[in-house]
């Protein structure tokens, strides 16, 4: 390779944090260099400073709580540091540009997709409206987006995710700048979209030899995209180098961790648990989510969210239900454990069923199947101790408060959290122990099957794999049956007996993880197996067994 | 999420020492100057009203020197005394009785009412909320203080009748403000959560909702005291107060008549009048800073 001219140099930048934060800066002395025509992904997990580095970088930094105190940021040779607001105002779009994570909101609600891409023009060119347009339409035509004329008049909210993306991109290479931040960009999307948003900013890339800073935590996409990677750790960079060496011979011990904890590929070999009894079975359910139509605004056709859905799980078994947003998955885990209500059908706990139970058999039903939630701050109440959390459970069923409260601080220790916990509230743990606290509050109830929906998706890669295995543990120590909601085939892979595949709200494959994975029948199947990020990279050191 | 999440450091995180609770709020309300300076003038008309025996003992609505002297010209009436030489100091003390009486429990009322018909609303939308909102528009499209005539005129101006009638009139704004936070919370999955365990729907909405949406009303009743004793004073000002009590619209009222020649008489209890209600809206403020849980320790 013939040695590329360097478009972003960062050279030693510190950025200082407020006083009183958890440490005294964000970045700490961070060099790195992006050149012509170069993706250089830069990771870490959260709180290790990777959004506030694109921050410093545009200058978008909150300040003057959090400013650069350090350092010198070079784009094309020039310090960039040193600019006042309205150079650096002319720059941003112009020649930087950046790709935000959440492309809902970082889009105007109220104006055209058209419209919004036109106004970077009007600010940045003397080009008058019909050249404007035209130029437009061919930035959207670039990004495939399927119909540019119609979508120039589109509102954000009648495109989806994916297209949105699209327009986002459009918008960020629309100046053909120098260089682009792309923070997250496809965190939001699901895989499929992903797979398609990833080969396209590596092809517009390739084509306009743009620089890239790509932000994220994903080693998969990593694994996808890197020309180059920096590896990043509260706020300083610990490894860095060519995208293979990083990903197949890491030297840092903390990278080493980072990868090792990516859950491989290789689903766990099937069990043969035919003869364990069925815990939990779905007959044919079925949910219809009727659009709440007003006075005025008509009637809307109802949406199907989940139709004729059955299935079983054996003691001891994980059921994995995996799909894409929108293919029903979180409807199933409320349905069974009937915090919605099912149009028809049959919940079958240990042969009693929990949808046509009367509100006392209920509550008497709903110990058997517990729940862990998505987000473990949003499902923690933030006014209550951790003791009063999981031991409420027990209380509301009869359990005397003593009791109760001698059993939640046994289980505190069984989820690996200190005693100390117990007279703490929800906001000053972690999110990965926020999470072991909804485990404990569920397995405080002894239940027969816990339903975990997308309980790891909010976490950190290496804290996701601490809390698959401890879920694992309990699964095997207590005996209990799992139903696990995922959009991450990658940890279906890890900790599933059998999958479930939802598409649309209806199972169009199901069987053993490793049957499924390894030679998927239905064409949707396939193409979510085909998307997951960096299939190909198998990561090197053998991951943490969760088995 | 915390360094402590990362890899190397296994097992559960350091954590600061604990600081409780009260004490976290006092150092965020302290922050706020103007607060500090509305819970001093709290403080003064509170023991005003605790010390009025003290201060100015017997029946403040007794004779106690000429009609009409001036403030600080006589040592037994050091605010001077109005057109039926009654003391204007003791006026005020004991009116602070009644128009904290007033302020309290007339907020309080309204805002239990508030509290029960925007949970009720919030947590259980569909017609349940169609209807309590639209009994609430019913109220807010009456001006409050013309209802509040209303209903005094009906049922009498006593004490009670009044204080009874305050609340009546003034609990839509909280009970809108409950209903929002109602309906922001119970999309968390903590309600799920609860749910999930078997709690009841009464205990969830006033033990597990509650707690969470109460921090803006307790600010916001702050407003409510304040108006409430407005209130209270413009009764008395049409002369539609108790008679029977010196309550600092009384005071006012009466001073009217003798507004050109005898100004003292309504500005002693207005000025009174401004600062307690401004010590309310000071207060609220710092209030909402103190609750504020993004604010800093």
């Amino acid at each position: 390779m013939t040695p590329a001219k360097p478009i972003l140099e960062i050279q030693n930048l510190r950025v200082a944090l407020p006083e009183g934060g958890d440490r005294p800066n964000a970045l700490d002395d961070l060099t790195l260099t992006v050149n012509e025509g170069e993706i250089v992904c830069l990771v870490g997990e959260s709180g290790s400073g990777k959004s506030m580095a694109a921050g410093a970088v545009m200058r978008l930094l909150p300040e003057p709580h959090v400013r650069v105190t350090q350092g010198a940021v070079r784009l094309d040779g020039q310090d960039i540091t040193a600019l006042g607001q309205r150079e650096m105002r002319a720059l941003r779009g112009d020649r930087l540009s950046m790709i935000f994570q959440e492309p809902m909101t970082a889009l105007n609600p109220q104006k055209t997709v058209g419209w919004q891409i036109d106004e970077v023009l009007r600010l940045h060119t003397d080009l008058d409206r019909r050249a404007r347009k035209a130029r437009v339409l061919e930035i959207l035509a670039d990004v495939h987006i399927p119909d540019p004329a119609s979508t120039y008049n589109a509102y954000p909210h009648q495109m989806s995710g994916g297209q949105r993306q699209r327009v986002m991109i459009a918008m960020a290479l629309v100046l053909k700048p120098r260089l682009i931040i792309a923070d997250e960009p496809t965190t939001a999307l699901d895989v499929t979209t992903q797979k398609q948003i990833l080969k396209l900013i590596k092809d517009l890339q390739h084509v306009h030899r743009t620089g890239i800073l790509f932000i994220t935590h994903d080693f998969g996409v990593v694994a996808e995209i890197a020309d180059r990677i920096a590896v990043l750790r509260l706020g300083e960079l610990v490894e860095q180098g060519p995208a293979a060496q990083i990903l197949n011979a890491p030297q840092h011990p903390y990278t080493k961790a980072l990868i090792a904890a990516v859950p491989a590929l290789t689903p766990p070999p099937e069990k043969p648990l035919v003869d364990a009894p069925v815990v939990l079975e779905a007959k044919s359910l079925r949910k219809t989510f009727a659009a709440r139509g007003g006075l005025l605004s008509g009637k809307r056709a109802p949406v199907v969210a989940v139709k004729d859905l059955s299935f079983q799980l054996r003691r001891g078994e994980t059921l994995g239900v995996v799909g894409e947003s929108g293919s029903g998955k979180t409807t199933v885990s409320r349905i069974v454990t009937r915090l919605l209500e099912s149009d028809s059908g049959e919940v079958l706990i240990d042969g009693r069923d929990l949808i046509a139970a009367s509100r006392r058999e209920l509550r008497a039903l709903r110990k058997d199947i517990q729940m862990v939630f998505q987000d473990p701050m949003a499902s923690l109440n933030p006014r209550k101790r951790v003791i009063d959390l999981i031991a409420q459970g027990p209380i509301v069923h009869g359990t005397p408060k003593a009791e109760a409260h001698a059993r939640a601080r046994e289980l505190l220790s069984l989820v690996e959290l200190s005693p100390a916990a117990a007279d703490r509230f929800p906001h000053e743990f972690s999110g990965g122990q926020r999470q072991r606290i909804g485990i404990a509050r569920a397995i405080a109830m002894e239940p027969r099957v816990i339903v975990a929906d997308e309980p790891v998706s909010a976490l950190d890669v290496s804290v996701q794999a601490q809390v698959l295995r401890l879920l694992a543990d309990l699964r095997d120590r207590l005996s209990l049956s799992l139903l696990f909601v995922t959009h991450d085939l990658r940890v279906a892979a890890q900790l599933c007996d059998k999958v479930i595949v939802m598409q649309k709200g209806e199972i169009v494959e199901a069987g053993p993880t490793s049957r499924v994975f390894a030679d998927p029948q239905h064409s949707y199947t396939q193409s979510l197996l085909a998307s997951i990020p960096g299939r190909d990279w198998e990561p090197p050191v053998q991951a943490l067994a969760v088995k | 999420m915390t360094a402590s999440d990362t890899i190397p450091p296994q097992g559960p995180a350091p954590m600061a020492p604990q600081v409780s609770r009260a004490t976290v709020l006092w150092r965020r309300f302290r922050r706020n100057r103007a607060a500090v300076l509305g819970l001093i003038l709290f403080v003064a008309v509170v023991l005003m009203a605790l010390l009025a025996d003290v201060i100015a003992p017997g029946d403040p609505l007794s004779r106690t020197g000429m009609p009409l002297v001036w403030p600080f010209t006589e040592a037994a009436n050091p605010l001077g005394t109005d057109q039926l030489g009654r003391s204007i100091l003791a006026g005020i003390v004991h009116g602070a009785r009644v128009t904290l009486m007033v302020g309290v429990v007339a907020t309080v009322i309204s805002i239990a009412i508030g509290v029960v018909i925007g949970a009720v609303a919030g947590y259980f939308g569909g017609w349940v909320d169609d209807v309590l909102m639209r009994v609430t528009d019913a109220f807010q499209t009456i001006p409050s203080f013309v209802l509040l005539l209303t209903l005094v005129a009906i049922y009498g101006s006593s004490i009670e009748n009044i204080i009874l009638a305050i609340g009546v009139v003034s609990w839509t704004a909280p009970a809108r403000m409950v209903r929002a936070e109602f309906m922001a919370l119970r999309q968390r999955e903590f309600v799920d959560a609860a749910r999930n365990l078997g709690v009841s729907t009464p205990a969830i909405i006033f033990r597990e909702i509650l707690p969470n949406a109460l921090p803006p009303v307790i600010v916001f009743a702050s407003v409510v005291m304040a108006t409430s004793i407005l209130m209270e004073t413009a009764l008395a000002f049409l002369n539609l107060g108790d008679p029977n009590y010196a309550s600092w619209g009384n005071m006012i009222g009466q001073g009217r008549a003798a507004l050109r020649t005898a100004w003292f008489c309504a500005v002693i209890p207005g000025v009174v009048i401004l600062l307690t209600v401004l010590s309310f809206s000071l207060m609220g403020e710092g209030m909402n800073d103190a609750l504020n849980p993004r604010q800093k320790k």
